[in-house]
């Protein structure tokens, strides 16, 4: 029992598409789950249910909803057809996008708790030490926040890799291009190969129970940091 | 270098409205009830919190006007909080370096020298979470001064240690007061602390000033709160001159003449305060000679206060200084008190405070 060719390129696609999204939702997730945890804004909390919808909201509403807003007279799509990229929907950046909304509160949310966990007194304590706003998040901020850094990470990329109604709305399922394991999986099953389908399976199956032992061992140390 | 601070500020129902000139060497304790204003003025002080109205000069240095605004980093102000605020992430070496490194080099004082002032040498490799909570205080201590404040503000700094660990840094705050000359406003609801460390007082209740100056003479304004209740004090200064090993007893000269405290044994020619208990002291027209009160001082009446109260302050001089006595409204007539007068007050109790 091996691998086909094919299984190897989705698992590939998967890890591809969760490692960028993870990276891209860390780097633009911090700033915004800083603002969230600061901000003391009325309305934030509109934003704060904005970023949880995808919590209970079906993956394939938020894949159509996607699907609209990337083709070519959608929002994004026109956007996109207007610098010369084209559509995006049925390709792999499209699929960025939509895991990125996708997984968002899985990594801004952690983030948001670890940064109110730091506390204002600890960064009063740095800038009366001549630590400057950008220092003193760099300094101490992130490094105390650094157990919900990963535990950011690893949910981050732990869903995206189990990602399925998005990218079959808006991946379609391209080998080498769109398709992850979790549609491999689902058309193994439809051809009734149900051998491919448990190797792929279990795979997940292992990935996801390792990723999960990470984010449940990291809550060990988050007790000593905080 | 002086120091002066003016805010007016409003939030809700709380207001707050002082104008101090703070001495620019000593500690300066600001004490008051809790909710007062204290902490609003330190933090205002150190930038933390942004009043507009507000004016703020250290030295040269104009930081907050009503065009400026310094931001708290670049202040060089030094601030201990209640909590140590440790970097838990840091060892307390790195978080020694912290402020350090953040700032030009000010009084020169060496990283070895603070050190060994405040006793953490040993603790350098540790991180924050393994040390006791007096520890820790020590190592914010020296954090904050190795970053060379130009003004060290201490916000109830002992508020969150046991009796134990507070009297384990009280001794530390005095030495950094006498080998430092830096200016620091000291902040604590506590007359103890408070009697023991501050050489200036600013008296604050209900955000406003009520009284400042140095302390012996704040303790002993009369109509103040602070010299009304059972506990009220004076604090006079005296140095160590010798010690009767035969009664065991440290002698002690001060501008009320010699004194004597029972142990103690010090280091001749040590400055030290003395406090003495208002209602400790009794007076006398004549000196006293068959009695076995050891401290007995010729004095002046300076002032009499109390009117309809059972007991009265009587305020009595030599030379500058004053003490309390608080006596009865009969014996204060029976003695037929007035400021002027010549008259012997007795001491039944004295502290050293060292």
């Amino acid at each position: 029992m091996m691998f086909t060719e094919a299984d190897i390129v989705a698992l590939f696609v998967t890890v591809k598409l969760a490692f960028i999204s993870t990276l891209i939702l860390l780097l633009f997730g911090t700033p915004f789950a800083w603002w969230l945890s600061r901000s003391k804004w009325r309305f934030k909390f509109l934003i704060e249910a904005i970023v949880a919808l995808p919590l209970v909201l079906p993956p394939t509403v938020l894949g159509f909803y996607l699907l609209i807003g990337l083709s070519p007279s959608g929002p994004i799509g026109t956007l996109s057809s207007s610098v010369g990229i084209g559509s995006l929907a049925f390709t792999f950046p499209g699929l960025v996008i939509g895991s990125v909304l996708y997984s968002m509160p899985f990594v801004v949310q952690p983030l948001q708790d670890g940064f109110r966990n730091v506390g204002v007194s600890r960064l009063e304590a740095a800038s009366v030490l001549g630590a400057s706003p950008l220092d003193r998040f760099f300094t101490v901020a992130v490094p105390l926040a650094r157990p919900a850094f990963v535990t950011a990470s690893v949910l981050g990329f732990a869903h995206t890799l189990g990602e399925f109604g998005v990218v079959l709305m808006i991946g379609g399922n391209i080998p080498g291009e769109t398709q992850v394991v979790s549609i491999a999986i689902y058309d193994h099953v439809e051809m009734l190969d149900y051998n491919k389908a448990h190797l792929l399976s279990g795979v997940l199956l292992l990935l996801s129970f390792l990723i999960l032992t990470l984010v449940y061992r990291n809550r060990g140390f988050k007790v000593v940091a905080s | 270098m002086s120091i002066s601070a003016r805010f007016d500020i409003y939030r809700g129902r709380f207001s707050l409205g002082v104008d101090i000139a703070i001495p620019e060497s000593g500690i300066t304790g600001l004490f008051g009830p809790s909710g007062c204003g204290k902490t609003t003025l330190l933090r205002a002080i150190a930038g933390l919190d942004h009043f507009p109205k507000g004016h703020l000069r250290i030295g040269d240095q104009i930081w907050q006007d009503t065009a400026t605004f310094i931001p708290t980093h670049k202040r060089m102000v030094g601030y201990i909080f209640q909590k140590s605020n440790l970097f838990t992430h840091l060892t307390v070496k790195n978080n020694l370096n912290y402020g350090l490194s953040r700032v030009p080099k000010g009084h020169g004082l060496s990283m070895g020298t603070i050190i060994d002032l405040l006793g953490i040498s040993g603790l350098m490799d540790q991180y924050p979470a393994t040390l006791s909570g007096g520890e820790q205080q020590r190592v914010a201590i020296a954090r904050a001064i190795l970053a060379s404040p130009r003004l060290l503000l201490m916000d109830e700094p002992l508020a969150s240690l046991d009796l134990d660990r507070k009297l384990e840094i009280i001794p530390y705050i005095e030495v950094l007061n006498r080998d430092l000359r830096m200016p620091i406003i000291y902040v604590s609801h506590d007359r103890d602390e408070i009697a023991r460390l501050a050489d200036h007082l600013l008296l604050m209740d209900d955000g406003k000033i009520i009284s400042s100056g140095p302390i012996a003479d704040v303790l002993t304004r009369v109509e103040l709160p602070l010299a009304q209740g059972a506990e009220a004090e004076s604090i006079i200064r005296a140095k160590v001159r010798d010690y009767d090993s035969k009664y065991q007893l440290t002698i002690l000269e001060s501008s009320f003449g010699r004194v004597l405290v029972p142990g103690k044994k010090l280091e001749v020619g040590r400055d030290v305060r003395l406090r003495i208990p208002a209602r400790d002291v009794s007076l006398t027209l004549a000196h006293q000679t068959d009695t076995s009160i050891l401290n007995i001082f010729s004095t002046t009446v300076d002032q009499v206060f109390g009117e309809n109260t059972p007991e009265v302050m009587v305020k009595v001089k030599a030379g500058d200084t004053a003490i309390l006595a608080r006596i009865t409204r009969r014996s204060a007539d029976n003695l037929k008190l007035k400021p002027g007068m010549k008259i012997f007050a007795q001491t039944k109790s004295v502290a050293v405070l060292a």
